[in-house]
């Protein structure tokens, strides 16, 4: 039975039928994300390319709407002022994030769970919800002022103001912070710290060069994710913050809808992609995986 | 004993942590029971005028009613396309499969109001405005990243030997699919189907730019309400909503546990 | 078994069968011709990435193949989607469905061909009896043990009545024990439903204890096909002789006076003297040892030192040194060369007919002549 040279000629001669069927069995089934692709290629695709070509083409074609905003003290005033909001944003988040997703990783199971459920029902409940529960709560005679009032410190304005959207916005932010700072800290062999302390290290020195270097990859994907969606966000500043206070999303919605300008909206619009691309392409190649998004989603961690 | 001074300031941040998560969204309960026209906390009178407003004025009652048959809409459409879409990307090796991945990813990137000042430039040359068809596009696209992970991940985890053995006992591509593969990769189906039902139900900016005022979700109705007026009936479509999600998410993280099991 | 069934397997033949996968410098299965028998049990056994699974895949229809012919019966079933060429199938990891139960699994080949209720019924109970697990109908595969999960694989995969039954590695997930219980019910499944079996291993002894023939694969290729006996007794090169069972390797080249070694020369059976160089295949157990000193006799006697003696019970290994390079192994029955001690100085033999000379298909490393 072993292959002998009169059957040479069977081998040599291919199976074009075969081969082609082996291609076209790969086909059908991409057909099937066809019409995925094409409902996100016409509805969002398209509008987000054309969007970048009216920055450049409205009302002349040139970057005129780029150097325009670069030089409009108004707009430079509200995009450092979003940068700004959302830096201090992101370091309120970072700083209760850290205890918090370290209180989950030594509480037991149930313990656990009843924290993992404080950061993911919120999350997932309505934003409008949470946001007029803000305004609720920050207004004049609102509960935070009787808190401030009572212990000495009130009533301030809060609602209105960059203090009071600092607040409600880390509120809204804090659980994509906790959920990557808590997956890298479960990663962590405990045994590591252990063995540093055994070595002579007392335990802020363990923690300090052993724990926390291993944490902040959680903390680098936290950060970037909250960062990033502090810059793009529109709902709880509109509502919590003022107009003369705006931030980078209001400017662009004032620009559509007040202004009707679609190219200086384009402009703002593409800057704040570009910046937001820009991040989460940084984090990923710094945690090598697309993980955090993925995790909110319900996808990843399960 | 330093260690548990520690723990427990740690519990003690971890309660006020937790509380400030938490109690936002519970505070526009008992308002919704407030008998007063005013947001104030506590209520001084209960009744659930509020409640009746919300179910029998035609604004919010309309509203409500919109963003439910909107959501089961782009539940129904965002499920098929993505499911179809995931499967398609974890069975096939071609060239450009990572671009097909980012463009599946990336309605979740990229910022709200960039999607929405995109879809709203867009959609008013086309004429989508304010129309059924402009809501559950724009939705659609939002909702679908949420399925293909769902259903990607729970392609991830199913066995393609399966596949192989039902094919080796006669199962067609398309019986394997609906008999052994589908019932496999439900619960992942399923909490995907959640997801976009609550990514409609919630969603806000892109819903602002689409609207018009003889179409509103739930959520822009909100949105208007707190801008324009003091009407604690806010309170009581809050309430409406927070529970609803609450209990489908609840769902969800139960499929979730069956799946692992 | 109560129900009868066809006594006849199918024919299975393949002819230049060759697949390539994209990008792959090397064919995974090279212009292969084999022709497995109405009813035989076929076993392809190859080391690893050897082609074997790749050409069973490629019978049961999951892989598309490159060039050649696959036909049963005389048909040819190469363009036939795999569903729809009715061979049994066993994995390596069972493969069941894990949202059905064991009748589930078992009702499910039938129930894709239409078959009415109460015969599928009939038929699960069946199958079920036929792998000694009635009453376990009712349970799911992650209530089972492996073993019976296997069982049960086995049940799905005749159920219908195939012609043939592939089984990839059936065996390959399961302890040392439970293997051997299935080789043997494995073997009771091929006598009683009289098909074609063709099973691919990786596992030399389960290749001799079941098969009636083996195709031994290597890089590809047939290396050789036959009886297990045939294999064992005639190895057609010095890889099968090493990969089935153990062997003493003598390469070299063969002269007018034998085989030169090049540390020693062999008396071998008729061999052409030429360039090529071949090897002497010695099984273990065809050797003799005695204890220096000692009358040795044979046609070919080495001097030796023993470096190590393994107790088996029934026999010993006992591993030597030649004099002048190269090592051996004797598998000395119930002590015959008497008291043996490592560094004890010994005298191997053994008869020129013995020995097997084959070709040396694997002369670079052939420098470290002797057992496996």
């Amino acid at each position: 039975m072993v292959s002998v040279g009169s059957t040479g000629t069977a081998a040599a001669v291919p199976a074009p039928a075969a081969a082609s069927r082996l291609r076209r069995a790969g086909r059908p089934l991409l057909l099937l994300a066809l019409p995925a692709v094409v409902v996100l290629g016409v509805f969002f695709v398209v509008p987000a390319l054309r969007l970048a070509w009216l920055s450049v083409s409205t009302p002349e074609l040139g970057v005129g709407n780029y150097t325009g905003l670069a030089t409009d003290g108004v707009v430079v005033t509200v995009v450092l002022r979003t940068l700004g909001m959302a830096a201090v944003v992101t370091v309120l988040c970072v700083l209760c994030a850290y205890p918090y997703a370290y209180l989950m990783t030594i509480v037991g199971p149930r313990w656990r769970a009843v924290l993992t459920a404080l950061v993911l029902l919120p999350f997932w409940t309505s934003l409008m919800a949470r946001t007029f529960a803000w305004v609720v709560l920050l207004q004049d005679t609102g509960v935070v002022n009787a808190l401030l009032g009572a212990v000495g410190l009130g009533p301030m304005r809060l609602l209105g103001t960059t203090a009071g959207v600092t607040v409600a916005m880390a509120q809204v932010m804090l659980p994509f912070m906790v959920l990557p700072v808590y997956s890298a800290m479960r990663g962590i062999d405990r045994r590591l710290v252990d063995a540093a302390m055994g070595l002579g290290a007392t335990p802020v020195v363990a923690f300090l060069r052993v724990y926390l270097p291993l944490s902040l990859r959680g903390v680098a994907a936290g950060a970037t994710l909250v960062m990033v969606l502090s810059l793009g966000f529109y709902v709880t500043p509109s509502l919590v913050g003022s107009p003369q206070q705006s931030m980078l999303a209001q400017l662009i919605s004032v620009q559509v809808n007040q202004l009707v300008d679609f190219g200086a909206a384009g402009a703002l619009a593409v800057t704040l992609l570009v910046v937001t691309l820009v991040l989460v392409a940084g984090v990923q190649r710094l945690t090598r995986t697309g993980g955090a998004p993925t995790t909110l989603v319900g996808g990843a961690g399960s | 004993m330093r260690s548990v001074a520690l723990r427990r300031t740690l519990v003690a941040l971890g309660a006020l942590i937790g509380a400030w998560l938490l109690v936002p969204t519970l505070i526009v309960i008992p308002i919704s029971f407030s008998g007063e026209d005013s947001f104030a906390f506590p209520p001084s009178s209960w009744s659930l005028r509020h409640y009746e407003t919300f179910f029998t004025e035609p604004s919010w009652l309309n509203a409500l009613l919109v963003s439910i048959q909107l959501a089961v809409i782009v539940t129904v459409v965002a499920t098929l396309l993505g499911t179809a879409a995931a499967f398609a990307l974890s069975r096939t090796v071609f060239r450009g499969r990572g671009v097909l991945n980012g463009l599946f990813l990336a309605p979740l990137i990229v910022p709200g109001i960039v999607v929405a000042v995109a879809v709203y430039a867009a959609f008013l040359q086309w004429g989508l405005i304010g129309t059924p068809i402009g809501f559950i596009t724009a939705h659609t696209v939002l909702a679908i990243p949420f399925v293909t992970v769902n259903v990607g991940s729970a392609l991830g985890g199913f066995d393609r030997a399966l596949e192989r053995a039902a094919a080796s006992l006669g199962a067609s591509s398309f019986a394997t699919f609906r008999s052994v593969t589908l019932p496999l990769i439900m619960p992942g189906v399923l909490s995907g189907a959640v997801f976009a039902f609550v990514t409609s139900f919630d969603e806000v900016v892109v819903s602002l730019f689409v609207q018009s005022p003889q179409l509103q979700t739930l959520p822009v109705r909100m949105f208007t309400s707190v801008t324009n007026e003091v009407d604690p009936t806010i309170a009581a479509a809050a309430t409406v909503v927070v529970t609803l999600t609450t209990a489908l998410l609840t769902l969800a993280a139960t499929l979730r546990r069956t799946r692992r099991a | 078994m109560p129900d009868p069934v066809p006594a006849s397997g199918a024919r299975i033949e393949v002819q230049g069968l060759t697949k390539r996968f994209p990008g792959a410098a090397a064919a995974a299965v090279d212009g292969i011709d084999l022709e497995i028998r109405a009813g035989e049990f076929m076993t392809l056994l190859g080391p690893s990435g050897s082609g074997k699974t790749t050409t069973l895949n490629m019978i049961a229809g999951f892989e598309a193949i490159t060039a050649g012919r696959i036909t049963l019966d005389g048909g040819d079933i190469a363009q036939l989607p795999a569903y729809k060429r009715n061979l049994g199938m066993v994995f390596q990891n069972y493969a069941l469905f894990p949202h059905m139960t064991a009748a589930e699994n078992i009702a499910f080949p039938l129930k894709q061909r239409k078959v009415a209720k109460s015969e599928i019924a009939r038929r699960v109970g069946e199958a079920l009896e036929l792998v000694h697990l009635g009453g376990h109908g009712e349970r799911l595969p992650s209530q089972l043990s492996g073993g019976q999960q296997q069982r049960v694989a086995l049940a799905r995969a005749v159920v219908f009545e195939p012609r043939a039954l592939l089984l990839d590695e059936p065996l390959g997930a399961l302890d040392k024990k439970l293997r051997e219980s299935l080789q043997l019910e494995i073997a009771r499944l091929h006598r009683e439903l009289g098909i074609t079996f063709v099973f691919v291993t990786h596992d030399q002894d389960e290749a001799l204890a079941l098969s009636d023939r083996i195709a031994v694969f290597r890089d590809g290729r047939i290396e050789q096909a036959g009886t297990p006996t045939e294999l064992y007794e005639a190895p057609a090169s010095r890889f099968v002789a090493t990969f089935l069972g153990d062997s003493n390797v003598f390469a070299g080249r063969l002269g007018d006076g034998g085989l030169d070694t090049g540390w020693c020369s062999l008396r071998v059976p008729d061999g052409r003297a030429g360039e090529d160089p071949v090897a002497l295949v010695v099984r273990p157990e065809r050797l003799r040892i005695a204890a220096n000193g000692a009358p040795a006799s044979g046609d070919n006697v080495l001097s030796a030192t023993v470096t190590d003696v393994v107790y088996h019970g029934a026999f010993r290994r006992v591993l030597v040194r030649f004099d002048g390079g190269g090592t051996g192994q004797v598998r000395d029955t119930a002590g015959a060369g008497g008291s043996l001690a490592v560094d004890q100085r010994v005298e191997v033999s053994w008869d020129v007919d013995a020995g097997v000379l084959v070709v040396d298909d694997d002369a670079a490393t052939a420098v470290a002549a002797g057992a496996r």
